[in-house]
């Protein structure tokens, strides 16, 4: 078996760094919009480190949300780490102490998990550390680019770089609904669902975070009911 | 001040989803319904956050449009994240231009 150390890591992270550079940037001019302060941006996407959680974080701290609901809303949303961070115990090299892990574990995401787990051998602390890095500083610092210098484009600019994060949200959603049907199925749920939730009158009174975790939950279930996964498939 | 209050909280429960389970799991799940839940909440999420929001986040709906249709072409030809993403933001970009020239 293989291992690899903080450069390799570092290397294969670059690529994920750019990626978040552009895409956080397009979350803070966003944000700002939102009226969330650029200091409070900064410090959210550096210690948040995710897309999804901090664009319903966002939203629900816009409308002045529960605490519970914020809570709830970030679970739900980042649930999928706590597999991704099961399906890396496999892999863990075993001279990863209990500390290390507690650190490494900071550093899951989408990409970095993606990368990680279809690495070949097992996983060294330097390494996970190393392709953390770049991703972590390019999301932190296109968080501040965008909510500082943000007003500085084009106004045409900044507006059609709203959309950039949803693009990315896109690009993960659907060749998986390309490759499988109970991903498909899941997506046409929770979106229908949560259309009905926020159209239909009747449902008015459910802010814009119960209805995401109603949706998605509903939509998952509902696809794993469905076309569920044997253990060994799909845990990427 | 209730704004730190809700950035304790993300990056609180953020954080421990990724590390109660990477510290002390060592088991396998089984069941095929629980791995499914797991497996296609991602998916869910994403697709219920991306419709409708993506069709204001312009702040107008015809370049938003246009940059939706961009990013399902080339999420369906399995273009990168960074890829899409740009793609998406200069289509909704040249549309508005376009929208402001006629």
């Amino acid at each position: 078996m293989e291992a690899y150390g903080y450069r390799e890591g570092l290397r294969d992270g670059l690529p994920i760094g750019l990626g978040y550079l552009s895409v956080s940037f397009g979350f803070a001019i966003w944000a700002v919009k939102q009226g969330i302060p650029g200091l409070t941006l900064i410090l959210l996407s550096g210690t948040n480190l995710t897309s999804a959680g901090q664009v319903a974080g966002v939203t629900v701290m816009a409308a002045g949300g529960l605490l519970i609901e914020l809570a709830l809303t970030e679970f739900i949303i980042n649930l999928r780490y706590a597999l991704m961070s099961v399906t890396l115990t496999q892999k863990l090299s075993p001279t990863f102490s209990l500390w290390q892990r507690m650190l490494a574990a900071f550093f899951v995401t989408d990409e970095i998990f993606a990368v990680s787990s279809t690495r070949k051998g097992l996983l060294t602390f330097p390494y996970m550390m190393g392709l953390g890095c770049l991703p972590w500083i390019g999301w932190t610092l296109g968080t501040a680019l965008g909510a500082f210098a943000g007003e500085l484009l084009p106004a045409a600019l900044s507006a059609a770089l709203g959309i950039a994060i949803y693009g990315m949200f896109m690009a993960i959603i659907v060749p998986g609904a390309l490759e499988e049907q109970g991903v498909l199925l899941a997506i046409l749920a929770a979106v229908g669902l949560g259309l009905a939730l926020r159209y239909v009158p009747l449902f008015r009174f459910l802010s814009e975070g119960f209805v995401i975790i109603i949706s998605a939950v509903c939509g998952a279930c509902v696809a794993a009911w469905l076309k569920p996964v044997q253990a060994g498939e799909g845990d990427a | 001040m209730k704004l730190y209050l809700y950035l304790l909280v993300m990056a609180g429960v953020t954080y421990l989803i990724r590390m109660l389970p990477l510290a002390f799991f060592r088991k396998k799940i089984t069941s095929p319904f629980l791995l499914g839940v797991l497996h296609y909440m991602p998916f869910a999420v994403l697709g219920t956050m991306t419709v409708p929001a993506i069709f204001t986040s312009t702040g107008e709906p015809i370049s938003a449009v246009a940059g939706f249709l961009v990013a399902l072409l080339l999420g369906l030809k399995r273009r990168s994240l960074i890829e899409v993403a740009l793609a998406a933001t200069a289509a909704a970009y040249v549309t508005s231009l376009l929208l402001q020239a006629f």
